[in-house]
């Protein structure tokens, strides 16, 4: 094993060791706590870049992978393998995740007011409110420091370790293993700030749902592994186990492949919050801002399309490339049908962080979309790109926020909501960096021609679909409907930077915003730099006249054992893309840069602003049902009624049956016949033999001789006669 | 030396019961003697059993470290003792709750003596069954915990404990009567009570000798008996619908009570499934394996729902070792069906460590619900909430325990539960995936313990009154959270024990 091999080991480790240091140790210090902290996802980072640059210069890196594996379990005369990989993929999604996990653990320092006082009336489990400083005039409110500061950075750092352990896992277990620890870091940190009813129950809504697809992954591993004997993608990727896996039938016309990719997939909708488990992402929101950027825009939701990615060739096992196998045309059919209907439901939202979680909900469908026609490199590349911008584009609204809460401690009016964009408006000159790296992330997310990561990638996607349109109807319908979440995602991009950053302060508060201290506006300017640059890499050929290959596509698409070919050039994907991007962005600041309140704004239409009506749907069908199930049905009805009635009428019948021989039996017949029956006979027979005891001797005499002549003639017989 | 090493299951056996003994001549009002006497002494049979673990050669076939000592010759049985690797591992989750169950009673204020007293003859009661390897030894030991448990219960519990101590016992009587009869036949049948020379006869013997049954025809036999056991043993799990003695039970005990009852007392009756019924009844076993995991399903699902329907908070933890004990139950019935198997020896491997993951991680859960209960004297989860700012430590502790009773992957409840699944799948393909339901409620429960105790805003309630948890509280609970934890991550140490023992039983 050398070097690398064993760094790899060591990247997820720092960040689980922060947390328990944090919690056993340093929870009462707050600068020490951040400082482990960040210490520690340094450390993760430098493995990372160590580890990619290494990956950059090794030829054939599918084949020699950085890595190794060990023995965990012993089963049967066998142990099971776990263990460590680093391949093409593996490295560029290490890139990403390093970077921003290391942005946003330092924007957290900012984010959650560090080297502000602590607050008047702060408590455990709610939000800081602010504090007061100063006396006389100087009196005023500022920003006051998170109570539960050191925790904050513990669960950062757990959730790093997760995240790190999926992406360097080199088989499904440990990979799950991640995941599900990501699942609980989630939990815990939408369930932060714990004394708000609405994050309390948005905590419990993001585990229970993604859970939904958690328990299907389950099977999908257990499936893997009864029908492969192994976890390792190493092993399970295998031509000849793929293609025995394909022919192998299982239900309703899938092959095993095919339904255990589906299983894994199912999985996958809930951890990326796809139609129809898409329901707990928006509510997640509740979280404090640096986790929306890293949980739920940059990594745990992109986990769920890495680990499909990442079993791509379990997907494609029965697909010869053309048409689709039913798989894909599940997988096709939901990724775009989230994309475009995440995105109906972004253009109706006022809140800021709202936008960006449906519009997240829409992205990953694009990638979802992507994986199910085939096109392997375009998923992998939008993955990477959308992390960039799109963790721009949380912590820049989280910067926003800070913001506004600023405004709002100076005009000490609490009712304004500091996350309604109608409340904003005009920030770009009090918080110019903010709004700069906002405008390139908003650009970047709309595929602004050219300069951006989110046109190449986004381009990429849909050259990939043109390419293929004639195999198969759905390929083509996911062309269209792609290109027309393109449209929608240009103009509530548009609409969102409209509202926020230009035109006029629309409040006080607005008015009174201020740019966020260089904890939280470094981050943001390296993410920008990222959202930028991250998508050249990807250039197709065609358009540098083939100068310069495609190294993306070179370099992630030599993961898979035929690396897919690049879509041809062809002037209907680039100028859809084009069109739709500039004209999505033009409607935008057309019809928003005057809008003043939510009544002139034409798309608050209700069936969007309240999400189809999914929440209250699920929430009749699924949660009252369960709550009534168990609680009605199955415990009192069931348990209570039934086999504890069982149970008491089996206790009443023995009672009975015991009365019944103690009424019927025991008392007549034991006690009152045999019992009391045989002392009564004893007393009559008694008192009738009473009479003989008359007291006179002549007469005891008298039959003492009767006595002896009887036993003389006994004798008699007995000794002479017989 | 070598006397200790000789005897030293019997040693482990019988020191409980002399240390309670011993308790009996301390005076009554000197509690906190009482109380270390019990600690300490509990904590011989624990370093024996460490000591036995080291002697314990994993690669060999049978049992060890035997021990024979005479006791009822006239007919047959005797006090045979040894342990493989499935009765090793038992006895050392026994012997590891007890000190701790003693040390969580330290707060247990009347009647100290008895309490103590009980508690070690009830150790004694559930070591016997794991190390005896003659049949009626075993039943003799069956019985033996039943009662000091019946009295804990009964005179330490909290308002309706006469209705549950009551419940209890009868309930598991009941169950093992026919198991009484069963194995009476058995004994008489083969003139020995001793489990090896029956396990190695019974299975393939065609005609009854010695008992005068006028059921000729042996299968038919063979299929009551199955089920008498069957019937025992799944009283004691329990398994769904014998189940409804359980939340009682454990509801009204005192905590170590429950510690007790959930973290040994349950694994009793699937440590019969894997002793007796699988080796005894191969055939029975595999032809009904469809019944068994039917019975596992809904353990797992309906005790989910169940747990998930409760406002009482121990009642709620209570009903979730239904449903995780119908994840072993489940392991078995594969087994069962695929006996001989890889797919056999995972689901196998994932029962056994499943149970002694659900006794670490039940004992704490019923240990941490008693210590909200003693500080607030409310288990309603409706008058409980907002509690995590005032006990930060105890939420963290209520936390990390919940989740590995959740199978948290990383904590040791996920191995032995993906094990079943793993090993089940392949062999009972439909049911493994209804009982899916159950582990989606295992969820939904576990996160409404916490939400309803911890989450909330500050409880002004209990502001003042509920006091953090304290440091003896935090050493019942460290030894447990560290095994769960290092049993999540590193589960080769006992698995390695426990699989050998199933390729060489099975």
């Amino acid at each position: 094993m050398n070097f690398y091999d064993t760094l790899v080991w060591l990247i997820p480790l720092p960040p689980a060791l922060a947390f328990f240091l944090i919690v056993l140790f340093t929870n009462k210090n707050r600068s020490l706590s951040h400082w482990v902290a960040i210490g520690a996802a340094g450390l993760s980072w430098l493995g990372s870049m160590v580890i990619f640059l290494r990956a950059l210069g090794v030829e054939h890196l599918r084949d020699h992978p950085f890595g190794s594996s060990i023995p965990w379990l012993p089963l049967g005369k066998d142990w099971l393998e776990i263990g460590v990989r680093i391949d093409p993929l593996g490295a560029a999604v290490l890139f990403f995740v390093a970077w921003t996990i290391l942005m946003i653990f330092i924007y957290s320092v900012g984010y959650q007011n560090y080297g502000q006082p602590e607050g008047d009336h702060d408590v455990k489990g709610l939000p800081p409110h602010g504090a007061t400083v100063g006396r006389g005039q100087d009196r005023r409110t500022v920003l006051s420091v998170e109570p539960m500061y050191s925790r904050f950075f513990a669960f950062l750092g757990l959730f790093a370790f997760g995240m790190y352990t999926l992406v360097v896992s080199d088989n499904v277990l440990t990979l799950f293993v991640g995941w599900e620890i990501m699942g609980l870091c989630s939990y815990l940190l939408i369930g932060f700030w714990y004394g708000k009813k609405s994050a309390r129950d948005a905590a419990i809504k993001a585990f229970m749902t993604t859970r939904v697809g958690d328990v299907f992954m389950l099977l999908g591993i257990a499936y893997l592994y009864s029908a492969t004997g192994s976890i390792a993608f190493s092993k399970v990727f295998a031509e000849e186990t793929l293609a025995q896996l394909a022919a192998t039938p299982s239900i309703w016309g899938f092959s095993a492949a095919g339904m255990i990719a589906l299983l894994f997939f199912i999985g996958a909708i809930g951890k990326s919050a796809q139609w129809p488990l898409h329901v707990w992402l928006p509510d997640a929101m509740e979280g404090p801002t640096p986790v929306s950027a890293m949980i739920h825009a940059a990594t745990m939701v992109s986990a769920g399309v890495y680990m499909i990615i990442r079993i791509f060739p379990l997907i494609t096992a029965d697909w010869h490339g053309h048409g689709l196998t039913p798989t894909m045309t599940v997988i096709a059919f939901i990724g775009a049908f989230t994309a475009i209907f995440a995105a109906t439901i972004a253009v109706a939202q006022n809140d800021i962080k709202r936008v960006l979680a449906y519009s997240t909900i829409s992205q990953l469908g694009y990638m979802v979309a992507a994986v199910g026609i085939g096109a392997y490199v375009a998923a992998a590349f939008h993955l990477i790109t959308h992390a960039f911008f799109k963790a721009l584009l949380f912590l820049g609204s989280g910067s926003v926020i800070h913001g506004m809460e600023h405004g709002a401690l100076h005009t000490g009016d609490h009712k304004v909501d500091p996350q309604d964009m109608f409340n904003m408006g005009g920030l770009r000159k009090k918080m110019p960096i903010t709004f700069w790296t906002f405008l390139i992330g908003g650009f970047a997310l709309s595929g602004f021609p050219v300069l951006t990561a989110g046109f190449w990638s986004k381009d990429e996607i849909l050259a990939d679909a043109w390419a293929h349109h004639g195999s198969h109807p759905m390929v083509l319908a996911v062309f269209i409907t792609l290109a027309a979440a393109a449209f929608l995602t240009a103009f509530y991009t548009m609409r969102q930077i409209t509202l926020t950053f230009l035109g006029e302060p629309r409040t006080d508060e607005a008015k009174h915003a201020h740019e966020t201290p260089w904890t939280m506006t470094v981050p943001l300017m390296v993410l920008a730099f990222f959202a930028i640059t991250c998508g050249w890499v990807g250039i197709p050929e065609w358009f540098t006249g083939g100068l310069i290959p495609n190294w993306f596509h070179e370099f992630v698409g030599h993961t898979l054992v035929h690396v897919p070919e690049a879509a041809p050039f062809s002037w209907v994907p680039l100028g859809t893309s084009v069109v739709v991007a500039l004209s999505g962005l033009l409607l935008g600041w057309l019809v928003y840069r005057n809008v003043k309140s939510p009544q002139e704004d034409i798309l608050q239409i209700p069936l969007l602003k309240n999400k189809y009506y999914f929440d209250e749907a699920y929430h009749t069908v699924f949660v009252r049902f369960s709550v009534w199930f168990s609680e009605v049905f199955v415990y009192k009805w069931m348990d209570k009624f039934l086999i504890d009635g069982i149970l008491d009428i089996i206790g009443w019948l023995t009672g009975q049956t015991g009365t019944i021989f103690r009424n019927y039996f025991d008392k007549p017949v034991i006690n009152e016949t045999i019992g009391d029956g045989s002392a009564w006979l004893v007393q009559k027979f008694g008192a009738s033999l009473r009479p003989i005891q008359t007291g006179r001797i002549q007469q005891y005499l008298l039959s003492a001789l009767a006595v002896m002549i009887m036993l003389g003639g006994i004798l008699y017989y007995l000794l002479v006669l017989a | 030396m070598t006397f200790l090493t000789d005897h030293i299951l019997i040693l482990i056996l019988f020191f409980p019961l002399l240390a309670g003994v011993a308790v009996l001549f301390i005076p009554r009002d000197r509690c906190q003697a009482i109380r270390w006497t019990a600690l300490i002494a509990s904590l011989f049979p624990f370093l024996l059993t460490i000591a036995a673990w080291f002697r314990f050669d994993p690669n060999m076939e049978g049992y060890q470290l035997v021990g024979d000592y005479y006791w009822y010759e006239a007919i047959g049985s005797s006090l045979h003792l040894g342990v493989d690797g499935l009765s090793l591992s038992m006895v050392l989750l026994t012997t590891l709750l007890t000190p701790l169950a003693i040390l969580a009673s330290f707060s247990v204020a009347e009647k100290v003596k008895a309490f103590m007293f009980l508690f070690l003859v009830l150790e004694t009661g559930m070591l016997g069954v794991f190390l005896a390897i003659d049949l009626l030894v075993f039943f003799v030991f069956w019985e033996i915990g039943l009662v000091p448990m019946y009295f804990l219960i009964n005179q330490w519990g909290s308002k309706n404990r006469n209705y549950a101590s009551l419940k209890f016992m009868i309930y598991t009587m009941g169950g093992s009567l026919g198991l009484l009869l069963a194995v009476q036949m058995l004994g008489v049948t083969f003139g020995t009570y001793d489990l090896q020379k029956i396990t190695a006869a019974w299975p393939t013997l065609d005609t009854l000798g010695n008992v005068p049954l006028w059921l000729k025809d042996m299968n038919t036999v063979k299929t009551v008996a199955f089920w008498a056991f069957v019937i025992a043993f799944a009283v004691k799990v329990p398994v769904w619908p014998f189940h409804t003695w359980l939340p009682d039970a454990h509801t009204e005990a005192p905590t170590a009570g429950s510690m007790i009852l959930a973290g040994v007392l349950l694994k009793l009756g699937a440590y019969g499934f894997l002793r007796l019924v699988l080796p005894l009844y191969p055939a029975q076993s595999a032809q009904y394996a469809g019944v068994l995991a039917f019975l596992a399903v809904a353990a797992i699902v309906f005790g989910a729902f169940a747990s998930f329907g409760q406002t009482d908070f121990k009642r709620l933890v209570a009903y979730s070792s239904v449903n995780h004990m119908g994840f072993v139950l489940l392991g078995i019935a594969a087994a069962a069906k695929a006996m001989g198997t890889q797919d056999a020896i995972i689901a196998l491997n994932g029962a056994v460590l499943q149970m002694f993951n659900h006794g670490l991680s039940a004992a704490g859960m019923f240990f941490l619900v008693g210590v909200i209960y003693e500080r607030t004297h409310t288990r309603n989860l409706n008058e409980l909430g907002g509690l995590f700012p005032l006990a930060p430590v105890y939420g963290g502790i209520l936390i990390f325990t919940s989740m590995a009773s959740l199978g948290l992957p990383g904590l040791n409840g996920f191995v032995s539960e993906f094990l079943v699944v793993r090993g089940a799948w392949p062999v009972l393909t439909a049911f493994t995936a209804v009982g899916m339901l159950g582990l989606l409620f295992t969820g939904a429960y576990i996160l409404k313990g916490i939400k309803q105790v911890l989450h909330g805003p500050l409880n002004e309630k209990w502001s003042g009154k509920l006091t953090e948890i304290n440091t003896r509280e935090i050493i019942v609970m460290a030894p447990l959270m560290l095994l769960m934890l290092v049993l999540g991550l590193w589960p080769a140490w006992l698995l390695d024990i426990i699989n050998k023992a199933m390729l060489m039983l099975f």
